[in-house]
Formats: C-alpha cells, sequence, structure tokens
C-alpha cells in the first residue's frame, strides 16, 4: 500500500507545513486550484525560509559579490574564484543548525557531507574543510553531549571521505543553550575551464538519479530547520537525515570520472528539500521544465509515496541532465563505484514542473513560480540600542595580572581547542602546511610548485549582540586579518548568516545592521562574499541565539616558503607590537571571564587602518622578515603573546611601560588591525623605521627567550604553567561527562 | 622496482600514497582495483593505504579483506614480493590473514590525528634498514582503530621473533596497543603493516621527512 496523494488540505496541514495563510492564498492564485497533497510539500520545501531566502534575499542582495577574481559569486551551488595558472577554489560554508541539536553526530555529519557534495558538484575535488561550533555554557546539561556528539560527527564523515579539517572556531555561550550552531565549510580545487553549474539545457534530454538510493529520512528537515524549537524538539528527530561518508566518497570519484567524459550537461547535488529542490533548481535557471517519473526512483524502502519521495533528504544524491550519446559511458562508472544510475525524467519546454507516480500525475506547478521567483518579504526591522562610551579607566584592574592571564588562557572560550581538532584529520592528502591551532589553516595548491591557500572562519557574536553594525565589520575584517597573519592575500569570502526568528523586529534590526557591516567591510578590503547561507529561527521557546555572522575566508599564498606561523619565534627575537596600543576593553573576554560583566560598546573597526595595517603585515612576510606573527584578538595583546610563547614553547621578556593608558588595557584591549611580530634581533629598527614610513603604528615590546613569560613589573610565568592553563580546560571538561557518568 | 597500490572504494589516503612514492622513487606507482584478480609478476612492492574501505562498517577490514584483488596479493605475498599495509591497509592485511593479532578501537574511544614518535624496534627489516637500531623517528597518525591487539602466545612469539619493528615511544603511544606496538612484519619479513602514515612525513612541506627511509629502504633507492 501507499499513501495516497488524496489528502485532505486543511488549515492544519497548511500550517503544519509552515506555510503561512498569505502564502497559501498565493499558491492558490498561482495555481487556480487547490494543490494535491504532493503539491503542498513541495510548495512547503520550496518556499520555506531554508531554501527560498525569503526574509534575507532583500539585505544579501546589497553584499559586494564580484571582484577581479570572482568567476561565480552566489547563486551556484558554491562561490568560485580565480587563482592563476588556469586553476580555481571552489567553497561555501552552511550550517546544519537544527539537526545538530536534534542529533548531534548525524546532524554534523550531513553537515559536513552537504557541504563537500555543494563543493565536488561544481567538479572540484575538495581540498579542505572547516567548522565553525557554538554551544550553550560549558555547565547546561546538554553541552557536553552536542559537543560530542557534533565533534564525532564532523570527524567521522571528514575523515572517512578524507579531506582535511583545517580550521574552524568553538565557542561556548549560554544564548546556544537551546540551539547550536554547526557550521561547515568546504574548499575545493578545480579547473577553470572545467567548472559545472546547475543550469539545465536542451529540451527532451534525460535527467539523471545518482548515487545512494532514496528513503524516508529526512523528510520535511528544511521545513523543520525553517522553525523555532520548543519543547516538542524530539518528535522531530524523524527530520534528521542519515549520513554515509563511504557513498559520499564513492560519489566523488564517480563524479569527477564522469565529468571528464563530457557527459555532465547539468548537475545538482540534492540537500535541502531533496529531490524537488534540485530538480526545481535545475529546470527553473535553465528556463526549461522537468518531468519526473517516481517508479524509476531507486528506493531502498518499500512502499513510499510521491510526497515521501518527494521530500526525502537521504543523503549522497545528485540529479544531472545527461549528454544521451554518453549514456553507456557514464553508467559503467556508477556501475564500478557500485552507485545507482537512473533515468528519472527529461527535460521539457513547458515550464511546469510534472511529477509522475504509479501512472498518475501528482504534481504539475509553475516551474519559475517555485524556484526563483518564491515570496520575498521586506520584515519590518528595529535599529538596534547602543552602548555608551566605556572608558578602560572606569574598568576595573585584576588583583592579580598573572592569575587574569592564566584565567584567560584557561577559560572555556580561550583555551586550546585540541581535543576537538585532533578528532579531525588534518594531515590527510599530505598538503596541510598549517593546521588549527594558528591563526589559518594552510594547504598547498597540489600540482603547483610553490602556491598555497590559506582558510579562516571568524566572528565574536558578543560584539554583534552589542553592535550588529560594527561586529558585522569585525567578523570580516578578523577573517581578512587571519589570513594576513599567515602573509595570505584574502582573496574572497562566504558568508554564513545565523539569527535568530526575523519576524521579530529586533531579530531582522540585528541582521539588517550586520549585514550592512558585512558588505562595508568586505568592499572595503576587497573580500567579496562569493556564496553563502542564511540560518534564521535559531530560538527555542522565543530566546534567540546571539547574532552570529561567520564569515569563512580564503587568501592565496603565492610561496609557502615565505609564510608565516604563531610558533616559529626564536631565541633573541625581537618583539614588535604592529597597529597600536590597547585601549579599549568594552565587550572583551577579559570583563566577560575575568570580571563577569557584558558591558560597553563593541571596538570600532577602522576599515582604512585595518587595510594599511594588514597590508605592510602582509608584505613583511613575504619579505621574509617575519619569524612568526599573529594576529591580535580576542584577550588582547596579552593572550597573543602567551599563544605565541605556548606555541613556540619559548619565553619573552616583554616591557608596556612606556605605553599609553592603564596597563589591563594595553594588555587585554580588543582593538582591532593589530598583529604581534618576531624578527630577528637586527631587523628590529629597520622595520620600525619601515613602518614609521607606512604610517604603521608600532611598538617595540620585547626579545624572545629562555623558559619564563614576563612583563616587566607585571607578571611572570613559565611558559610551562601558560601551556598547562591553555591545554587542560577542554580535556578536563570532557573528561568529566565520562566520570559523571559512570558514576 | 616496479610497485602498485591496491584501490578499493572507501580508501581515502591512495594519493597520498601515490605522491609519497612517485616522489621518492621517481616512478609513479601502476594501481590495482579491488576485482583484479591477479597481480603481475613484475611488480616488487604492493602497498595498501589508509582509509575506510567500505566505510568500515563491519569492522575495519573485513569487507576488503574478501575480495578478489586480496587473495592475488595473499598469493603473491606468499611469493616473497614485499607488501606494505598503513593504516586502513594494515587492518587490511591483518584480516585477510597476512599478519597476525588484531586491532582494535583505541582505547580513547575517539578518532586520533597527531604526531608521535616512534622507535624503529628492528632495524634490519627490508622496509626498515634505513634506520638504526632503537632511532626515534616522528611520524604522524590518524585512525579511530589502531589498538593493536594479540594473544599471549602471538604477542611472546612476534616479540621474540623481531617481528615488532615499530614501537610508539615516549610516552605516545595514542591507541592504548599492546607492548606500544605501531608495526609489524610476518614471520618471513617480507609483510609490514602500521597504523602510523610516513607518507604524510616525507618532505619539506610535511614539516619533516623521517618517513622517507621506510619507502627509499622498501623501494630500494636513495632516501
Amino acid at each position: 500500500m501507499s499513501i495516497p496523494n488524496t489528502v485532505a488540505i486543511t488549515e492544519e496541514l497548511i500550517a503544519a507545513h509552515g506555510l503561512k495563510p498569505d502564502e497559501y492564498e498565493r499558491i492558490l492564485e498561482l495555481i487556480g486550484r487547490e494543490p494535491s497533497f504532493t503539491e503542498l510539500g513541495i510548495f512547503s520545501a520550496m518556499w520555506n525560509e531554508h531554501c527560498s531566502y525569503k526574509s534575507s534575499k532583500k539585505w544579501l542582495r546589497t553584499l559586494p559579490t564580484t571582484g577581479p577574481y570572482v568567476i561565480h559569486g552566489p547563486g551556484e551551488n558554491a562561490g568560485v574564484v580565480d587563482i592563476g595558472d588556469g586553476d580555481c577554489v571552489i567553497f561555501k560554508m552552511e550550517s546544519h543548525n537544527h539537526p545538530s541539536y536534534i542529533e548531534p553526530y548525524q546532524g554534523a555529519a550531513t553537515g559536513v557531507g552537504g557541504i563537500l557534495r555543494d563543493v565536488f558538484t561544481m567538479g572540484a575535488r575538495p581540498i579542505a574543510a572547516m567548522n565553525a561550533l557554538r554551544f550553550g555554557a560549558p555547565d547546561h546539561a546538554k553541552t557536553r553531549h552536542l559537543v560530542a556528539g557534533v565533534v564525532a560527527g564532523v570527524g567521522g564523515y571528514g575523515n572517512s571521505f578524507g579531506v582535511p579539517t583545517v580550521g574552524g572556531e568553538v565557542e561556548f555561550d549560554a544564548r546556544y543553550n537551546g540551539n547550536c550552531l554547526v557550521n561547515a565549510f568546504a574548499a575545493g580545487l578545480a579547473k577553470t575551464d572545467a567548472i559545472f553549474l546547475s543550469e539545465a539545457k536542451g529540451v527532451g534530454l534525460p535527467v539523471v538519479y545518482l548515487g545512494a538510493k532514496t528513503g524516508r529520512d529526512g523528510v520535511g528537515g528544511a521545513t523543520m530547520a525553517s522553525a523555532e524549537f520548543d519543547d516538542t524538539i524530539e518528535e522531530k528527530r524523524p527530520t534528521v537525515q542519515v549520513g554515509d561518508p563511504f557513498t559520499e566518497k564513492c560519489l566523488l570519484e564517480a563524479c569527477l570520472e564522469l565529468m571528464q567524459t563530457g557527459a555532465v550537461i547539468a548537475i545538482q547535488d540534492m540537500g535541502a528539500a531533496g529531490l524537488t529542490c534540485s530538480a526545481v533548481e535545475m529546470g527553473a535557471k535553465g528556463d526549461l521544465g522537468i518531468e519526473l517519473d517516481l517508479d524509476k526512483v531507486p528506493v531502498r524502502e518499500e512502499n513510499m509515496s510521491a510526497y515521501e519521495m518527494m521530500l526525502s533528504e537521504s543523503q549522497e544524491r545528485m540529479l544531472m541532465v545527461l549528454e544521451p550519446a554518453r549514456k553507456d559511458e557514464a553508467e559503467a562508472i556508477f556501475v564500478k563505484w557500485g552507485l545507482d544510475f537512473a533515468i528519472v525524467g527529461k527535460t521539457t519546454d513547458d515550464l511546469r514542473f510534472r511529477v509522475l507516480h504509479q501512472g498518475e500525475e501528482v504534481a504539475n506547478l509553475p516551474i519559475k513560480e517555485l524556484g526563483d521567483q518564491a515570496p520575498e518579504y521586506d520584515r519590518p526591522w528595529r535599529e538596534p540600542g547602543r552602548f555608551s562610551p566605556l572608558p578602560a579607566t572606569d574598568v576595573a584592574e585584576p588583583e592579580d595580572y598573572g592569575r587574569a592571564l592564566l584565567a584567560l588562557l584557561g577559560s572555556p572560550n580561550n583555551s586550546s581547542r585540541r581535543w576537538v581538532w585532533e578528532q579531525y584529520d588534518t594531515l590527510i592528502q599530505g598538503n596541510s602546511l598549517q593546521i588549527p591551532g594558528g591563526d589559518a589553516g594552510v594547504v598547498r595548491v597540489e600540482g603547483h610548485p610553490t602556491k598555497a591557500l590559506a582558510f579562516s572562519s571568524d566572528v565574536t557574536p558578543r560584539y554583534v549582540e552589542a553592535d550588529p553594525f560594527e561586529g558585522g565589520k569585525q567578523a570580516v575584517a578578523e577573517c581578512w586579518r587571519n589570513l594576513t597573519a599567515v602573509g595570505a592575500e584574502p582573496l574572497a569570502s562566504t558568508d554564513n548568516l545565523n539569527f535568530g526568528n526575523p519576524e521579530r523586529p529586533e531579530i531582522m534590526g540585528q541582521f539588517v545592521k550586520a549585514i550592512e557591516g558585512i558588505g562595508e567591510a568586505c568592499r572595503a578590503l576587497g573580500f567579496p562574499i562569493v556564496s553563502g547561507n542564511v540560518s534564521l529561527y535559531n530560538e527555542t521557546n522565543g530566546e534567540g541565539i546571539l547574532p552570529t555572522p561567520t564569515i569563512g575566508g580564503v587568501g592565496l599564498i603565492p610561496d609557502w616558503a615565505q609564510m608565516a606561523k604563531i610558533g616559529t619565534m626564536q631565541d633573541g627575537d625581537v618583539v614588535l607590537l604592529f597597529g597600536g596600543d590597547g585601549t579599549h576593553l568594552g565587550q572583551s573576554v577579559y570583563m566577560r571571564d575575568v570580571l563577569g560583566l557584558a558591558e560597553g560598546p563593541a571596538p570600532e573597526v577602522h576599515l582604512g587602518d585595518e587595510k594599511r595595517n594588514g597590508d605592510f603585515i602582509r608584505s613583511l612576510i613575504r619579505n621574509g622578515q617575519a619569524t612568526a606573527c599573529h594576529d591580535i584578538s580576542a584577550g588582547g595583546l596579552a593572550l597573543a603573546l602567551a599563544e605565541m610563547s605556548i606555541a613556540s614553547g619559548l619565553g619573552m621578556s616583554i616591557d608596556i611601560s612606556e605605553a599609553a593608558g592603564p596597563a589591563h588595557a594595553v594588555l587585554f584591549g580588543e582593538d582591532q588591525a593589530r598583529y604581534v611580530v618576531t624578527v630577528p634581533a637586527d631587523m628590529g629598527n629597520f622595520l620600525m623605521v619601515n613602518a614609521e614610513g607606512a604610517g604603521v603604528p608600532f611598538r617595540r615590546l620585547g626579545t624572545v627567550g629562555g623558559d619564563t613569560f614576563s612583563v616587566e613589573g607585571i607578571l611572570s610565568l613559565d611558559v610551562g604553567q601558560l601551556r598547562n592553563a591553555h591545554e587542560s580546560w577542554f580535556p578536563d571538561y570532557m573528561e568529566a561527562t565520562a566520570a559523571e557518568a559512570a558514576e | 622496482m616496479k610497485t602498485a597500490v591496491v584501490l578499493l572504494p572507501g580508501l581515502n589516503r591512495d594519493r597520498d600514497m601515490i605522491a609519497a612514492l612517485t616522489k621518492i622513487s621517481g616512478t609513479p606507482p601502476v594501481t590495482i582495483w579491488q576485482t583484479e584478480t591477479e597481480i603481475a609478476d613484475d611488480i616488487d612492492l604492493v602497498v595498501v593505504p589508509g582509509g575506510f574501505s567500505y566505510g568500515d562498517y563491519l569492522r575495519c577490514g573485513a569487507i576488503a579483506a574478501r575480495m578478489p584483488v586480496l587473495r592475488a596479493l595473499k598469493e603473491k605475498a606468499e611469493r616473497g614480493t614485499r607488501v606494505i599495509g598503513v593504516c586502513n591497509g594494515f587492518q587490511i592485511l591483518v584480516e585477510a590473514g597476512l599478519l597476525p593479532g588484531a586491532l582494535m578501537r583505541n582505547a580513547s574511544l575517539k578518532f586520533v590525528c597527531r604526531e608521535v614518535k616512534l622507535e624503529v624496534a628492528n632495524a634490519s627489516t627490508s622496509f626498515t634498514s634505513g634506520y638504526t637500531q632503537g632511532q626515534i623517528i616522528r611520524c604522524p597518525v590518524a585512525h579511530h582503530d589502531g589498538n593493536y591487539v594479540a594473544d599471549e602466545t602471538t604477542l611472546k612469539s612476534i616479540e621474540d621473533k623481531g617481528q615488532v619493528v615499530f614501537r610508539y615511544a615516549e610516552g605516545t603511544n595514542p591507541n592504548g596497543s599492546m607492548n606500544d606496538i605501531a608495526g609489524i612484519v610476518n614471520e618471513a619479513g617480507n609483510v609490514l603493516g602500521m597504523m602510523p602514515h610516513p607518507e604524510n612525513l616525507i618532505e619539506a612541506a610535511h614539516g619533516g621527512d623521517d618517513g622517507r627511509a621506510l619507502f627509499a629502504a622498501a623501494l630500494e633507492v636513495a632516501a
């Protein structure tokens, strides 16, 4: 038996599909009749927030998306950026927040799988992955379980698929107690003359289903991801998909082989809203209709209804338009890899999306309206309030600077993330030049003698909360700065915008102002957004997350022999600060984690300074003058210096007595556009003269050596003490779980 | 010497291995797909690389060990050809009965990717002759199931016969392996299995080249 297509369309059913009454009215107008059950499901899948961007589109259009290196901006499966010599890098970041909270292992795993597929659908072999993860307070009952599950899921999929995870973020805040964030980034390498797009071309051509079989998993996943959570969350587990990295690895190899044959006219992966979304997108983009015959779809469960097949989010599947002359060749490749290859439909010239099942037409809808003409909203928004200035002199100094530094190094948010990234394969493919723990992950470009790509993912949600505009700018600037700090030229970025419920004007206000800030920074720094994803409704019982617009950036290093790392300073080197002294303590981790306060404005980002200082740092790295480099971010100068000491195992003698302002602002201030660089002793004066010439503020801080980390007259600690504080928090926290579970 | 790399679906360090063998020997290895039933006579070294063959869904290496190419490899090894299995390759060789013991889940129950130290416990094999006895080398690991286990008799036997060629050193055992065992050879000495990844430490870009001497010895070329 099968579920019939004649389910009565009631108000409750419409609401359960996440469609608002006015949206349903629009459906009635569009098709001039009541939709069938399958059609209602199709509309729900296409018009939900996750797939249609109906609340965000208006604002996303304001972002800069073009530039001298951009080959394809947003609108494709991923952005494509030229890196010269006929090569391009293809990358995107995408959220899997809602499913990961419901089922952490599979939610995170399929998030990784989905983003990898976006990249290889375009013809690229994935070469790097990152993950920006955000969890609730460490003492919240669900947090450990989510951390353990998400990290294992990310590793379980990425390690088996075979992509190095070279960067990311892990952050804790009580505002994520009810909604964790899993933002997965992937980048791949392709030839600029062999990029594959999703736009269908040609009438009457076969539409082919590739990969794994369709099951009932993930039915309605995209609609689930477009709603707030409430106490019924446990009931949503069946909407989470199940990942199979082995099949995905086979699918990668099969697709790359297939693309070599000339058989692929257009190709699209099946992600959110599965068969529905991929077919509609391919047709709508190519101004063609699509007819699907569901009796031909490979299934792994019996008696699946048309509704279930159209909304299943089973993983590791692709849809393509085939060059018919190449069918046998193409099919042989999929047989070799043990994957399904089935002609399930054809392109048509009538702009209709028709679905046939058991001899019956179960859907017949206008494809353009489903796809690129989905509803769009201009939601009301409220200008966010701003904090009044907070001079550092109004902020308490620590009683003991040494203890304050150790507390920050060993805090949940600034301690080492080694426990996490050692569960990820960071070395596979043999091209990893920098793994997590530094400013950016770096991977060399296979087939090129000197080139490498750098990757970083950044956002400071507490800044965005305090000031969405400056916080948006800061996310971009910090990403750009991290790429610069390894010596890379930042090329382009991807954004993953995680916010609460856009139907609330204050949330929409955060979104609007953050985008304005992101756009301004991207324009000023020449760092266009080439792909991205919006995740709204990250709320539980009416409480939203911290606004979290994650920026993932890619930079190019022309010669990796001239690259900087954070832990490579040498005995006797001079320590230099570029970009000015610390003054700003508002929203700093010093205030949050030492004083227990969240006060004051976020630091302002002066984009002109950012560019000037960054360009100066990049050129000194490329001239081979830096022995080590680190950007200054959370925790200010003190944390940056301590991290360099921990990474190198060498002490430092620092003197800040000539810096203006109170010591706690100099050491812990989070002013932007700043870097610490170590250079050979005989190079120090020369670089300070250069900095003066370039208009870059600088200060000689001291020298490298010994095993003591000291700030003259303020603190003195063994490097071993710093390391213990830094390395122990995460494993201690996670092992406490095992101990508690065993009790 | 002519080298071959075995390919099975789900293996994923095949490209790393092919790159390493090519860089060290100057010649790319040939590849052998899982369904092949014979391995050419002129192949002098066969490598089974790392990864997750068949997703490691049943038991690491168990499905791969039953594929036609493994029967062919077993025959080839019995004729004395050198065979190296790294990581999943090691697990496959154990499952295929080419090497003794078993590889269980890491004691931590977690995947681990980090650099460890290895002691060359037997420098007189055709794989380790480029090292000195007792030499400590660096090498990365990346696995979920590298915890070497054997029954008492087997363990005593491989120890007595010098079949343990690499041991985790300086307290870096990442997986709980018995006797810190990281790599072993068969009794005849022509089949090596090891969990660490020497192919990921062969050049300046890797931050070191301690793994190079292993392949150089096996390939009989200069390191």
